[in-house]
């Protein structure tokens, strides 16, 4: 049996995975090391799929094994994992829409890939947005919509940062079924991503890493 | 003598079909009266041109015209969503001001809203609308899940209607609850035993579950009748509605409401024969769905949104293996049966072109959204009539000359010796109806084949 978790996972080969994570808890690892190389198998998996030798489903799976990883190994860290964030970034479908599957790969995108995303979930009001901007001091916001009504809820939101005198210290990203660069420009926001990657990237432009 | 229709080639039959469409008729079988002959010139010329534009055997006179809204003609006539699913008649009439307004060649009727009361008498979960989880200005939308569980492929199998009744439907719908203490249909056989079956029915939630039906039955009624003498009234205004009815890609099935997103995508990995045997199994349902609706309506054009095909929802392999191949099944079943299915790329779906061109020619019409027309038009446009693709953002956002020069475009590249209608991409509740309006002016001004 193949020992290389991080190959494995990017294989997504969910059985050998999870076997080799078993071996390694009975060993005695450090449970840190065993998440830190699932961690990288995924990052391998958002990688081929930038290079579209993946698409979501092999996302959507590997991020299913992934939470297994998660769920196996966490009875056994002794303190809470202090992962290095690369920064943070606050996620959310616009109000009035609420839909979720778009929105829930980009968070689990940029979670694999270093950052610590505030997931704010759907229909989002405006307001919520802001103060978690105050709250977390965050530098980068992803608004998420699928519906034409969204263009509107997302130059709302825009506004409502602007507003609140928090528009220069934050880069705002727009995604989802509809949207365009025209959109972009209509809203406000400062770019457009067609897909999970794109967020990353865009993330990793604005805050490092 | 005439041909039966058992005995019709599909060519033969997707002719008579568009015949019939070319003389009308009163639900009671007589003639539709028409308004005026003008009304009557311009619903022949629509159909006549749609025809053209489908079959790929001639140039029609010019480019036809759609307008594909979801929720536009009310939002338009000032009125919010939840207002249009609850007021039938505003709603038929909105969507009578809003022909009236853009004059397409083509219109798919004023049924979008659908009628609230009947789903609040049914307490559908599957979705959330206006008053029910949504704001009243905005469209409903659907709540993803997991309707039916990774371990109940085989209930699936074994009896699909059973797995519906009693698994599915009181799962999405909260008044049906009764349906799960009910026996297959199947057990009624003879004599010795047959009351058995029948005494579920004689318990209070299954008695329930059956006066939400009979009300939900009624108001259902109530509304096609407003929807019908709506599309009789366009018609004899000279606007037809040609939509026949709706069915899906196996795949969309399994994947959208009873599976979800992510589990579909975990069974391709983890039971993927299953999976297969499934979509195999409600093919034939899917293609029956779409006859059906056909025969009741007395229109061809079978709806076929596609949602999980799209570039990046699967790789080549997978949709080559999971979605294509039952999709096609689906469509030729309509074919042979004398429809025209009526597919709508969502999304991009640059990838699968060479692979979706694969169809009889003629015999299909597809809207486009954000797939490149030109692309289009090589490949899936050689074989099939392509409708779009005006986008969303454009309608909504861009200028009157915006549209009129992406119109340009279109019908001088996807319009090149028929085989195009123009319309919208995707489906949309908000535009800037002067943006609507130059995308039919400017068709008609412009798209004459010359």
């Amino acid at each position: 049996m193949a020992k290389d978790l991080v190959n494995t996972l990017a294989d997504l080969k969910e059985k050998e995975a999870l076997g080799i994570v078993q071996e390694r808890l009975s060993a005695g690892e450090d449970p840190l090391r065993i998440l830190d190389d699932a961690r990288r198998g995924v990052e391998i998996v958002g990688k081929r799929f930038s290079d579209e030798e993946y698409f979501i489903p092999d996302l959507v799976y590997s991020g299913e094994i992934l939470k297994q990883i998660t769920d196996m190994v966490k009875p056994k860290l002794t303190k809470a994992a202090e992962v290095k964030r690369l920064g943070k970034v606050i996620v959310g479908t616009v109000a009035g829409d609420i839909h979720d599957i778009g929105k829930d790969i980009v968070v689990f995108m940029l979670d694999v890939n270093g950052f610590e995303v505030f997931d704010l979930g759907i229909d989002v009001p405006v307001q919520k947005f802001v103060d978690k901007i105050k709250e977390t001091g965050s530098g980068v916001v992803g608004l998420s919509g699928f519906l034409t009504l969204a263009f509107q809820s997302m130059k709302d939101t825009v506004g409502a940062i602007e507003k609140a005198g928090l528009r220069n210290e934050v880069k705002i990203m727009i995604g989802g079924g509809q949207i365009d660069d025209q959109v972009r420009s209509f809203t406000g926001a400062d770019a457009y991503g067609k897909d999970a990657m794109d967020a990353v990237k865009l993330a990793k432009g604005w805050i490092g890493g | 003598m005439e041909k039966k229709w058992q005995e019709m080639t599909a060519d033969e039959k997707q002719e008579a079909q568009f015949q019939k469409l070319l003389s009308p008729k009163l639900p009671d079988g007589k003639d539709l009266p028409f308004q005026s002959p003008e009304a009557e010139a311009n619903y022949k010329a629509a159909i006549t041109r749609i025809k053209d534009a489908i079959q790929l055997k001639k140039t029609p006179d010019r480019v036809p015209v759609t307008i594909l809204p979801s929720m536009f003609p009310f939002t338009h006539a000032g009125m919010t969503v939840q207002e249009a699913m609850y007021d039938y008649d505003r709603c038929a009439l909105a969507f009578k001001k809003f022909i009236l307004e853009f004059k397409p060649d083509m219109h798919i009727g004023a049924a979008a809203p659908g009628p609230g009361k009947f789903f609040e008498i049914l307490d559908y979960k599957l979705y959330s609308w206006p008053g029910h989880g949504v704001a009243p200005e905005h469209s409903y939308q659907c709540n993803e899940g997991e309707y039916m569980k990774a371990e109940e492929y085989d209930l699936l199998l074994m009896d699909p209607s059973f797995f519906f009744r009693n698994f599915y439907l009181p799962r999405v719908f909260g008044a049906l609850q009764g349906f799960q203490m009910l026996p297959p249909l199947t057990g009624i056989l003879e004599m010795y035993g047959v009351a058995f079956n029948f005494i579920p029915y004689a318990l209070p939630p299954v008695q329930a579950t059956y006066k939400a039906l009979f009300e939900a039955g009624a108001e259902a009624l109530k509304w096609a009748m407003v929807m019908g003498g709506s599309n009789g009234e366009l018609a004899s205004l000279g606007f037809p509605n040609i939509l026949g009815g709706f069915t899906k890609a196996p795949f969309d099935t399994i994947g959208d409401t009873l599976r979800g997103t992510k589990g579909i995508i975990m069974d391709m990995y983890r039971q993927p024969d299953k999976l297969l045997q499934a979509l195999e199994a409600i093919t034939p349902i899917m293609i029956g769905m779409g006859l059906g609706a056909a025969q009741q309506t007395g229109n061809p054009l079978i709806f076929i949104p596609l949602h999980k095909g799209a570039d990046s929802f699967l790789s080549d392999a997978q949709f080559k293996k999971f979605y294509w191949p039952t999709l096609k099944q689906v469509m030729l079943g309509l074919i042979e049966g004398g429809c025209i299915p009526f597919p709508a790329l969502e999304g991009h779906w640059g990838s699968r072109l060479k692979v979706i061109q694969d169809i009889p020619k003629g015999k299909t019409v597809w809207m486009v959204d954000q797939t490149d027309m030109v692309k289009a038009k090589e490949t899936l446009g050689k074989n099939a009539c392509l409708i779009g693709n005006v986008s969303s953002s454009m309608l909504n956002l861009g200028t009157p000359d915006d549209v009129k020069a992406y119109c340009k475009k279109l019908i001088d590249t996807a319009g090149k010796g028929g085989g195009f209608i123009m319309g919208n991409g995707a489906f949309f509740d908000e535009a800037k109806p002067e943006n609507v309006k130059a995308m039919s002016d400017f068709t008609k001004e412009y798209g004459v084949y010359k």
